[in-house]
């Protein structure tokens, strides 16, 4: 399981920017980053490298922030790894609300984000069938 | 247990009630005829002399005075006594343009302090209580106003003034304070910042909260009362007519008790200016017939409100007002139908928002749009673009039942919505620039 900080941002200049700058002031790394956005407001998920003291930081500047459970997985950096992953999930009648994707340094792995309704429910899904989960820890030594 | 300041006055009998107000209002409108220019060109006008003026039903017979009439008057045209004779100044904040100045005689200081200490008596103030000011000091009527009734009640007070929050729970906590003054929204954030400095308030000695010089709501009442574990009750007072006290709420909570001895209260239909009975929604009107340096007769406060004749389980006779209802001004038309800011904040306390909000109104064409940011809060945030949506259509239902009209709801974050110290801009109406007429 990862620690997911979401933040809720009215839309108008400069909201990114102080999040962005709450985290550079306490030396919180960003190993993701996903802007949802409507017509009137965006919502900043961050995958960080400390989450509760990034909920801290950026609630310090007066912004309304989350912690959510997402579930965070590894996989091989070469076409088709990723369909065996989402076939699990839809063949278990797991729903997706949203996912994003990142890279680190080394290029071996491509690491994914996924906002489900049961995450307990879905890394046991994907762990009896050989997809390797990434947690908060795994994430901080990234 | 129902305790009275003045047992006699305030349980009399109307019979008793309307003789003494009577012979208070035969005076004071010779009083001011005889004193204030105004007063005597305007019923002259009329062809009224002060000896038509007979009975309580009398009173409609004479014209209304209103706060412009204050500001054309300013400083002192409005006096009734030689300057001498005044002791006390005050004046009004003066936000809706110059500010209203008022003066008090010795006598005059006397009947606000007892009508304070009529408020603090009926609501279980004693000698042994510490009342705890942190309304402001100054030319504003709420500190020295209360100030003046715990004095005259005997009880501790102490005069903490507004503002730097942390120092007055220190104080609460310090001095034991066991009652306490102030805005109703400066309570709810006393209360917001005990919870957050970890001050456990069931522990306080603070049991009652006298709260006035807004507007407020049943649900900020409720909201006070746990944070602060006290009972909240609501007081009633304007700077004209001589400052919080002119109305009190008793240990019923079920509206507040004008202090007819010294005030008449009318309610009238702000269009045509003809009197209301007794639960008809209208314009409060009221009088001051016993005070001396600034008397005001049928002073049109612009607050909306209903009054009761009803008997009260307090045992005081006084007739009941409700809380205002929203301002003649305030009110506002949206698609022809009447909106108070005060509808909108129920709504959202009840459903577990910030009480800051801003109401836009603009006119596309011959349609007025209605939207209502209010403040996303941390219980209802989610990750979910789509739950917030659902929140924002919720609430836009809650809305539509209660005020008749549907709006655009937007949440948006904390720091968008001006919040002021003073009297917050709770409407924003666009459609002005459309022309004055």
């Amino acid at each position: 399981m990862i620690k997911q900080v979401s933040i809720f941002a009215t839309n108008k200049p400069g909201q990114v920017v102080k999040v962005v700058d709450a985290l550079s002031e306490q030396g919180i790394d960003i190993r993701a980053m996903c802007v949802a956005d409507t017509q009137d407001f965006g919502i900043i998920r961050l995958i960080v490298s400390d989450s509760q003291k990034a909920k801290e930081a950026i609630s310090s500047h007066k912004c309304i922030v989350r912690i959510t459970n997402v579930v965070g997985i590894k996989i091989p950096d070469k076409p088709g790894a990723t369909k065996k992953a989402l076939e699990l999930l839809s063949e278990n009648k797991i729903n997706i609300d949203y996912m994003y994707a990142f890279v680190t340094k080394s290029k071996e792995y491509a690491y994914f984000v996924m906002r489900v309704e049961d995450p307990e429910a879905a890394e046991k899904v994907l762990s009896e069938n050989g997809v390797d989960l990434v947690t908060q820890e795994d994430i901080e030594k990234l | 247990m129902h305790n009275y300041y003045n047992p006699e006055v305030e349980t009399a009998s109307r019979e008793k009630l309307t003789e003494i107000q009577t012979k208070n209002l035969i005076e004071q409108v010779k009083h001011v005829y005889d004193n204030v220019p105004l007063y005597r060109e305007r019923m002259d006008e009329k062809g009224i002399k002060p000896e038509d003026i007979k009975s309580l039903d009398d009173l409609k017979k004479l014209p209304f005075t209103s706060k412009q009439d204050l500001r054309d008057t300013y400083p002192y045209g409005m006096f009734a006594v030689p300057m001498e004779d005044v002791t006390r100044i005050h004046a009004s904040s003066g936000t809706t343009g110059k500010q209203i100045v008022v003066g008090y005689t010795d006598g005059d200081m006397d009947i606000w302090d007892t009508c304070v200490a009529r408020q603090l008596t009926a609501i279980g103030a004693t000698k042994e209580d510490k009342v705890h000011v942190s309304y402001g000091y100054g030319l504003f009527t709420g500190g020295l106003g209360l100030h003046g009734g715990s004095h005259k009640l005997g009880c501790t007070t102490i005069p903490v003034s507004s503002g730097n929050t942390s120092r007055q729970l220190t104080i609460m906590q310090d001095f034991g304070s066991t009652i306490l003054g102030a805005t109703p929204s400066y309570a709810m954030y006393l209360g917001e910042s005990a919870a957050k400095a970890g001050i456990d308030t069931s522990k306080l000695p603070l049991k009652a909260g006298i709260f006035g010089a807004e507007p407020w709501t049943e649900e900020m009442r409720q909201s006070i009362e746990k944070s602060l574990n006290i009972k909240a009750y609501d007081i009633y007072g304007l700077t004209e007519i001589c400052g919080p006290g002119v109305a009190f709420e008793c240990s019923e909570q079920k509206g507040m008790h004008v202090n007819e001895d010294h005030f008449i209260i009318e309610i009238i239909d702000p269009e045509t200016g003809e009197n209301l009975p007794d639960g008809e929604k209208g314009e409060i009107v009221f009088s001051s017939i016993t005070k001396k340096a600034f008397p005001l007769l049928r002073f049109r406060t612009k607050d909306i409100g209903v009054i009761t004749h009803e008997k009260c389980a307090c045992g005081r006779t006084f007739v009941r007002m409700s809380k205002p209802l929203g301002r003649v001004d305030d009110m506002l038309i949206v698609r022809g139908v009447n909106l108070f800011p005060s509808q909108i904040e129920t709504v959202l306390l009840k459903e577990n928002y910030s009480p800051n909000y801003q109401i836009i109104v603009d006119r596309h064409g011959s349609l007025d749009s209605f939207e209502v940011d209010i403040e996303m809060n941390e219980e209802h945030f989610s990750d979910k673009p789509s739950d917030i949506i659902k929140m924002e259509k919720s609430l836009e239902k809650k809305f539509k039942s209660a005020l008749g009209i549907k709006p655009t709801v937007n949440l948006v974050s904390p720091d968008s919505i001006p919040r002021s110290e003073g009297k917050a801009v709770r409407i924003v109406d666009k459609r002005k620039v459309y022309g004055n007429k």
